[in-house]
Formats: structure tokens, C-alpha cells, sequence
């Protein structure tokens, strides 16, 4: 069957056999990003992390077919190396990165946060991402680029 | 050009239009099956060549062949910053290759906090050689002494400045042909521009916006999905394959069935996937693990093949009995897992019978050796290439999943790429084994130290290579031994008693396959040995910073700890201070000296212990670490913060649970791990010695941390926690016990 996605702006066509495929297969796989990550499968650790009409969901369990007409964005829909959105610059301005490959989620999660809470306490931050996992430790780094970001915003 | 073999000149011509963080270029690939296929070597790969290290483009690019890989630890900035300075060029001039077992040498794999400490080295002695290279040849040129030359910006000019030669000028698409000079003049390490510097991390920019190509985001044309269904136990013999359940699946290429080994490939990832999820397979019965209950009974009662004394002074049995105090206590270390947050990946093609293998191994030419052997192929017939994945912090699935892919790709003659799902990782990975410790210690009336004596159980081996659980499925050839790491490292001690006797007892078997996780063995010992060492502190009524000095001859440990003092502001222990309430704040203190002989830290923890539900909050640590010359502060900055935060996260949260059959932790809700409302904050000082050598930074921090929380729960609560994970019941039953 087809399916007409829209992500990043854009519509795209996708032949897929399983409606309930979750979004995280149809937009790494058949739209070749790399943004939203494969970690748990299980919608434990924030890696896949996308936005379907702003919020953010946990796309490695979000059926294709609930997608519907909703928009999509990825974090390649926020910014590029070049001209990167100001969370992704506040995360290079931090070096808020180890391995990085939980660092999508972390953008995704705080970009959330920050369009309903642009001004928020660490706490808040923290209570935000506290579904959000990192392994190598970066949490400080992350706290303090969204903090960063809250405050060139 | 694509089924020419390169020539060596025209791919080192070539070579400098490679882009940072590929290691696969689409010419490096041509150009490497083209020399796979006539067995040629493409280029020098031996550690006393220059070449093996380095090229120089004719655009004076130069690019750096690395066998030590960057995990997620920022290696690839530091080694480029190493050699921008020790060649004198800019920065990003320097392209790196890292972990590919046809272009790049073989430095050992990327642990034990090694990549700078050697690897770096390695790769800064074969600038230095190079660049007195590029002197020599720029003086024949000139006819002037060498002595008259210097370089900067990539050129070699005369002092005077009235003449000058660019690098790519100069040797530009040559080869060196030059033996690695260990005695090649380094630069002064006033002249670096880049080492010691915090420059920012190259591939950040890319890992944020999606750009950079993780292991798991790597495709080949033609390549095909797998996904390996796991045995329910796991010693289970496979009984019977029942392949009608997917034959529904659209996609489906086949179900692969080699001994115990079963997966299934497909078009799709999705395909893969559900199939994986749907295929009906019967398993034996098995249930040789021991009763998780009982592991340290169990641990006690295995056969010890061997004892290492790792240090002996004085006549500590002697010694003992005669102590005024006698203390005895017995710690232990739960089996923990290595937790990356990307499950390990890996794609694998056959051609001409040769394997190309890509994968996030931190340790491509064991890898190639373990790949060859499993598929009775010669060596140098496969290639393996590293591609970053996620942080990695030892030996986890990688080199597994690699072999997966490998046999599947021979099986169905196309690429497959083989994704392990969050289950595969936790319970199929390699273990920290876990660790038992007896120590006993005598004082005399005047509260001094006379003897020690430690007692570990631990698996014997040390790092080698770690069985492939594939192999170990489908019986094909494999390691028989265990692997756990150089896990008795740290179990002597750094401090100076009259009478010390160390032991680790080697035993025969350990419940689950062991590997190294991050700071392996250090971790666990350093955990005992500093504890226990606050317990005589506390006995000799000593604070506990001032009895660590007592014991040390060492200026730069003892120095180390006088900065922690200050830097953590230590006014001694707290603990009647803050008594009554219901939370209740301490501190306490942990110092190591990694091996023995390089990066010292110290760590002082402030905790907060419910004494109503035994939970422990960490609020911070304070952490100061000499690692000799600091290539890039805030890179290591970055990894003492990860060290702290994983390592509280270990000794607060993790251990692997399982039943008789299989590990039951198998994903983040039965192995949790440290989340952001629980994360303490972390304050560092960095004692910089830039003409030191350098020493690891990626392992060290770690080492101190489960300690320095026991000893500061000891200062708040006055109870002993010796078990990793300090869980809240733990914690609850060591209140009621005092
Ligand atoms: S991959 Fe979706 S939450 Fe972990
Ligand atoms: S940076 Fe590696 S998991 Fe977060």
C-alpha cells in the first residue's frame, strides 16, 4: 500500500505492507534519515524521538497509520551542521555530545518542552527529559545546553 | 576505475579527499576489494613505518591512519590535534582513518584508556619522524643543513623565512618508505597550538543534525535486513523450526538455521523484524545458570584454577594475628552490563568469497582473526572497518553482531545487515563478571596500619578476545577461555603498609559470558580496596584524607589529594553533624592511581540518605584528575563527567538479574539506569602537566566513584554498604542491622 507522509515540510510517497509499522522504520528506512535513532524498540529511552504536529512522540512504537495526515518532524527538520536550529547550536556550544546517538531524542524532548516553556527551571528541564536516557553521562552537558538555548531564544 | 586495482600512488593521491568520520569512502572501498582480490597490500600497515600512520596529498592534506577507533569519546578530535601540532599543520588539514584492518595499523584494541596514551604516541612519533623527514628533504632540495630549516603551515621553510616549500610540494602523493624514528625529535610542548587546547569536537555539528553516519545508519546497495532469534535458554539445543508461522511475511528472503543458531532475513527492517517476533522455533530445556539468589555462595564454591599474587610485602600472616585491631569485611559487585543506548549493528558482504565486514568493534583486527576463524577463511581474506557507533564502554555486542551478519551474508549470498534489538543486547551481550572480595586488615594501638590482606574472585583470562556467541551457536570454531579484561589490575595498592598481601583468585567459570566493561576489574577492586581503607580510617579515628597521605610516597598522589581538600572544600566527616531527621547528608572520599603507575583522581561525593526508605540521592562530586598532558581539557572534562554519572548509575541501580535459563533484565525497565531528576552535579579540576606524558583519561574517574559513595553513606548513616547496588532495601537492612 501507499502512504503519503509529510515530513520535514515535505510530502513523500512510501510503499509499505504493514500499516502498523511503527514511523521510526518508515523514516529511517524508507526515507533514509538519521535523525531519529533506533535504541529500545520499547519507547524507554527517548532515542527515536519525533514530532507529529509539534508534540513529540516516540516514533519506534508510533503506528504508521496513526500518523495520518499529521506532520512530521525530525531533527534534520530543525536545523542543518551549516545552519543549525538554536537548540543544535546550544548543543555544540555546550559540546553537549559523548557518543551523541541518544543526543536526537534530547534535542526532539527539549524542543518540546521549550515551544510550551520557553523559560524553563532546571527542574523543569530535568522533569522534561527524565524518560530520556544517556548512557555516557552527558546529563549535565544537556541541562545546560537547554538552559543555553532558553536563553539566547 | 571500478574493478581496476589503484595503484598505491594514485590512492594516496587520492586518499586526501576523504571525508572525516567515513572510513568507507566509495574509492577506499574500490580501491580496497580491487587489493583484496589480488592479495596485494594497498598500503603499509606495520607499526614502524610512517607510512602505516600517514600520508600527505598533493593538496597537502594529510591523513592519519589510526588503529584506535573514537567511541564516543572524542579521540578523533584529540589524535587530529596531535598530529595538526606535531606535523605543524592546520587542523583541518588532517583527515583520520580509524579502524580499518586494510588501511590502518594495528595498535591494539580501543580499551584500557589506551587510544592517546599509546595510540596517540604512536601517531605523534610518526609525525616527528615525518616532519624531520620533510626537513631532510627540503634541505637536499636547497642544499642548505638541515639544522637551518623549521616548519609551520603545513611548509618547510628556512628559518630566515627567505625560502619555503609546502608539505604537498615537497612529498605530495609519495610515499615515505621511512621506518617510524622513535627517537624523532618531538616539538617543545610550548609550540603546540592545539594540545592542551579545548578545541571543539569535530563531529559534534554532524551529531546533531543528523548528518553523521552512525553504524546503524550504514547501508550497502543490495543489502538485506536479519534479525537473529534468540535460543530461551541459553544453553537450549534447537529442536525444530516450524518456517509456515512467516511464510506470510512480505519480504521474507529466508530463515537461516546453523546448529543453535537461528535468524531470519528479509527485504525490510520491519519484515525482519516480524518475523523475528512471529517465527515458532522449540527449544530443549536447559538451566545451568546457578540460583541468582545464591550467585555469591555460588561464586565462593567455584574452582579456582589459579592463584595471582599481584603484590606481596612483609610477612602479612605473621603480621595479622599480632594487630592490636583486626578488621575484617567482605564487598561485592553485582554482574553489570555495558547498557549502550544503540543495540550493536553490523553489515557484512561476501564477494569472491572475500568478507567485508563493518561494524562499531572497537577491536577490527581481533575482530578479522575471530571473523576468519569462525568461517575457515584465510586472514587476509576479510576486512573489517570500523564505523562508530553508540558509546561502546568495552567489549558488548558488536563483534557478535558482526559475526551474525557475516553468516548470514555467506548463507544468502547478499549483503544483510544485522541489527540487534534491545533484548539481544542486554541479555545476550558480554558481562562484567561479578566480583567478590574478602579483605582483612590489622592496626596497631596507635591506629597505623600493619598489614592487609585481600582476597578476589574472579574469572581467570584477561582481555584476549572474547568468544563469538555465533560461533558458540552454530559450533563453528571459536576461543574456549574466558575474556574478562586485565580485571586484577588495582587490586594492589597504592599505599605504603609494612605488610601487604594481595591474591586473586582465578576462577575456572563464571555464570554468564564475561567481557570488560568500562574500567574493568579497576572499578570493582578500587571499590573494595578504598572502602575498606575508610573503615580503618574510621577505627584509627583518622581523617580520611590525612590517613591516605600517611600511607602514600608518591608527590603527585599526594598532591592530588591536597587539591581535592581544597577543591572540595573538606572540612573532615560530617556525620555527627547532621545526625537525627529523617535525610541525612555526608561525604566521603576515593583515590586511585590507575594501574598503579599513571592517571591519578581523587573523588569527593556528597550524598543524601533516607533513612525512612533507604534511597540515596548523590548531589555531587567533586573530582580532580592528573592524567599528565592534557590534550583537550574539556574532552576530558567530558569524560570524567560520563565516568561520574555511569559509574553513580552503577552503584546505585544496575545489576543483571536471571533466572536458570536466561538473563531476565532485558530491557531499561528491569535494568534501570540513572535518569535526569537523579543526576548529581559534578565539579572538576584538571591538574595539567604538558610535559608529562600523556596518560588515559576515558577509564580512570570511574574507579573512585562507588567508594567514595560508600564512604560518604558510611559518614552520614554510620552503616557500611559493601554490595553494589547500594538498593534502597540494601541500604534499609543495613540500618536495622547497627
Ligand atoms: S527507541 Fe524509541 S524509545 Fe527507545
Ligand atoms: S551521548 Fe552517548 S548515550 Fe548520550
Amino acid at each position: 500500500m501507499k502512504v503519503t507522509l509529510t515530513v520535514n515540510g515535505r510530502a513523500a510517497d512510501l510503499d509499505v505492507d504493514d500499516p502498523d509499522m511503527p514511523l521510526l522504520y518508515a523514516l529511517r528506512d524508507g526515507l533514509a534519515l538519521r535523525g531519529p535513532r533506533f535504541g529500545c524498540g520499547l519507547a524507554q529511552c527517548g532515542a527515536c524521538t519525533v514530532h507529529v504536529d509539534g508534540k513529540a512522540v516516540r516514533s519506534c512504537v508510533y503506528p504508521l497509520r496513526s500518523v495520518g495526515k499529521g506532520k512530521v518532524t525530525t531533527l534534520e527538520g530543525l536545523g542543518t551542521s551549516a545552519h543549525p536550529h538554536p537548540l543544535q547550536q546550544a548543543f555544540i556550544d555546550e559540546q553537549a555530545v559523548q557518543c551523541g546517538y541518544c543526543i536526537n531524542g534530547m534535542i526532539m524532548q527539549a524542543k518540546a518542552l521549550l515551544d510550551s516553556t520557553p523559560h524553563p527551571t532546571e527542574g523543569e528541564i530535568k522533569d522534561a527529559l527524565a524518560r530520556n536516557l544517556c548512557r555516557c553521562g552527558t546529563h549535565l552537558r544537556i541541562v545546560r545546553a537547554v538552559k543555553r538555548a532558553a536563553r539566547v531564544a | 576505475m571500478a574493478n581496476a586495482r589503484l595503484s598505491r600512488r594514485d590512492f594516496l593521491k587520492t586518499s586526501g579527499s576523504l571525508v572525516v568520520a567515513f572510513s568507507f569512502g566509495p574509492l577506499l572501498e574500490t580501491a580496497g576489494r580491487a587489493a583484496m582480490a589480488d592479495g596485494a597490500a594497498l598500503k603499509a600497515v606495520s607499526l614502524d613505518q610512517v607510512d602505516s600512520f600517514l600520508s600527505i596529498g598533493v593538496d597537502g592534506t594529510v591523513t592519519c591512519y589510526s588503529g584506535k577507533v573514537d567511541l564516543g569519546t572524542g579521540v578523533r578530535t584529540a589524535l587530529t590535534q596531535i598530529v595538526a601540532d606535531e606535523l605543524t599543520v592546520a587542523l583541518d588539514k588532517v583527515r583520520l582513518i580509524e579502524g580499518d584492518t586494510l588501511l590502518t595499523p594495528d595498535q591494539g584494541p580501543t580499551y584500557g584508556s589506551l587510544a592517546i596514551q599509546v595510540g596517540g604516541m604512536q601517531i605523534r612519533q610518526a609525525a616527528a619522524t615525518a616532519r624531520a623527514a620533510l626537513m631532510s628533504e627540503a634541505a637536499k632540495r636547497w642544499q642548505v643543513a638541515p639544522g637551518e630549516l623549521t616548519t609551520a603551515d603545513g611548509a618547510v621553510r628556512t628559518k630566515s623565512g627567505a625560502r619555503r616549500i609546502s608539505f604537498g610540494e615537497l612529498v605530495g602523493g609519495k610515499e615515505f618508505s621511512l621506518s617510524l624514528d622513535t627517537g624523532a625529535p618531538l616539538l617543545d610542548p610550548a609550540q603546540y597550538r592545539f594540545v592542551g587546547r579545548s578545541i571543539s569536537r569535530l563531529d559534534i555539528p554532524g551529531k546533531v543534525s543528523g548528518e553523521f553516519t552512525y553504524m546503524q545508519d550504514f547501508r550497502v546497495p543490495g543489502m538485506l535486513h536479519a534479525r537473529v532469534v534468540r535460543p530461551l535458554a541459553i544453553g537450549a539445543q534447537l529442536a525444530s523450526v516450524d518456517e509456515s508461522s512467516v511464510s506470510g511475511i512480505p519480504g521474507l528472503v529466508k530463515v537461516v538455521r546453523d546448529g543453535n543458531f537461528l535468524a531470519v532475513v528479509a527485504r525490510t527492517e520491519w519484515g525482519a523484524i516480524r518475523a523475528a517476533q512471529q517465527l515458532k522455533a522449540s527449544w530443549s530445556d536447559w538451566s545451568g545458570l546457578p540460583d541468582e539468589s545464591r550467585l555469591w555462595e555460588h561464586v565462593r564454591a567455584t574452582r579456582i584454577v589459579k592463584n595471582d599474587i599481584t603484590s606481596n610485602v612483609g610477612r602479612t600472616e605473621q603480621a595479622l594475628p599480632r594487630a592490636a585491631k583486626r578488621l575484617s569485611a567482605t564487598y561485592d559487585f553485582a554482574i553489570h552490563t555495558h547498557g549502550s543506548i544503540g543495540p550493536s549493528c553490523a553489515v557484512a558482504e561476501f564477494r569472491d568469497g572475500k568478507l567485508t565486514s563493518w561494524s562499531a568493534s572497537q577491536a577490527t583486527h581481533n575482530l578479522r582473526k575471530q571473523l576468519a576463524s569462525m568461517l575457515s577463511l584465510p586472514e587476509d581474506q576479510v576486512r573489517a572497518i570500523y564505523v562508530e557507533g553508540a558509546g561502546c564502554y568495552g567489549r558488548n555486542g558488536h563483534e557478535d553482531a558482526a559475526a551474525d551478519a557475516a553468516l548470514l551474508a555467506r548463507a544468502v549470498g547478499q549483503p544483510v545487515r544485522v541489527q540487534w534489538m534491545r533484548a539481544d543486547e542486554h541479555g545476550w551481550d558480554p558481562k562484567g563478571p561479578p566480583t567478590l572480595i574478602d579483605l582483612e586488615a590489622g592496626l596497631d594501638t596507635a591506629g597505623r596500619v600493619v598489614a592487609w590482606h585481600s582476597q578476589f574472585y574472579v574469572p581467570a583470562g584477561a582481555a584476549g578476545t572474547v568468544p563469538l556467541v555465533t560461533a558458540q551457536l552454530a559450533s563453528l570454531p571459536h576461543e574456549t577461555g574466558m575474556s574478562p579484561g586485565n580485571i586484577i589490575n588495582d587490586t594492589a595498592l597504592p599505599y605504603a603498609f609494612p605488610n601487604v598481601l594481595t591474591v586473586a583468585h582465578r576462577l575456572a567459570d563464571t555464570p554468564l559470558r564475561p567481557s570488560w566493561i568500562r574500567t574493568p576489574g579497576r572499578m570493582q577492586n578500587t571499590f573494595a580496596n578504598e572502602a575498606f581503607l575508610d573503615e580503618l580510617a574510621i577505627a584509627a579515628k583518622t581523617d580520611p584524607f590525612e590517613f591516605r597521605v600517611r600511607y602514600l610516597d608518591d608527590p603527585r598522589g599526594i598532591e592530588l589529594l591536597k587539591r581535592l581538600q581544597a577543591f572540595a572544600k573538606w572540612q573532615g566527616r560530617t556525620s555527627s553533624k547532621h545526625s537525627g531527621g529523617d535525610t541525612v547528608t555526608g561525604r566521603g572520599v576515593a583515590y586511585v592511581k590507575y594501574e598503579l603507575y599513571r592517571t591519578y583522581v581523587g573523588a569527593v561525593a556528597t550524598v543524601e540518605v533516607n533513612r525512612t526508605t533507604g534511597a540515596i540521592r548523590v548531589k555531587h562530586f567533586a573530582v580532580v584528575q592528573d592524567c599528565g598532558q592534557i590534550i583537550n581539557p574539556d574532552g576530558v572534562k567530558n569524560q570524567i563527567e560520563g565516568n561520574v554519572l555511569q559509574t553513580v548509575s552503577r552503584t546505585l541501580k544496575e545489576q543483571v538479574t536471571f533466572d536458570r535459563s536466561r538473563v531476565t533484565s532485558v530491557d531499561w525497565a528491569s535494568y534501570p539506569i540513572l535518569t535526569f531528576p537523579e543526576i548529581p552535579d559534578v565539579d572538576i579540576a584538571l591538574i595539567d602537566r604538558p610535559t608529562e606524558k600523556p596518560w588515559g583519561a576515558g577509564e580512570p574517574s570511574a574507579a573512585v566513584v562507588p567508594a567514595a559513595i560508600s564512604n560518604a553513606v558510611c559518614d552520614a548513616v554510620g552503616v557500611r554498604l559493601r554490595s553494589v547496588p547500594f538498593l534502597p532495601q540494601k541500604v534499609l537492612a543495613a540500618l536495622k542491622s547497627v
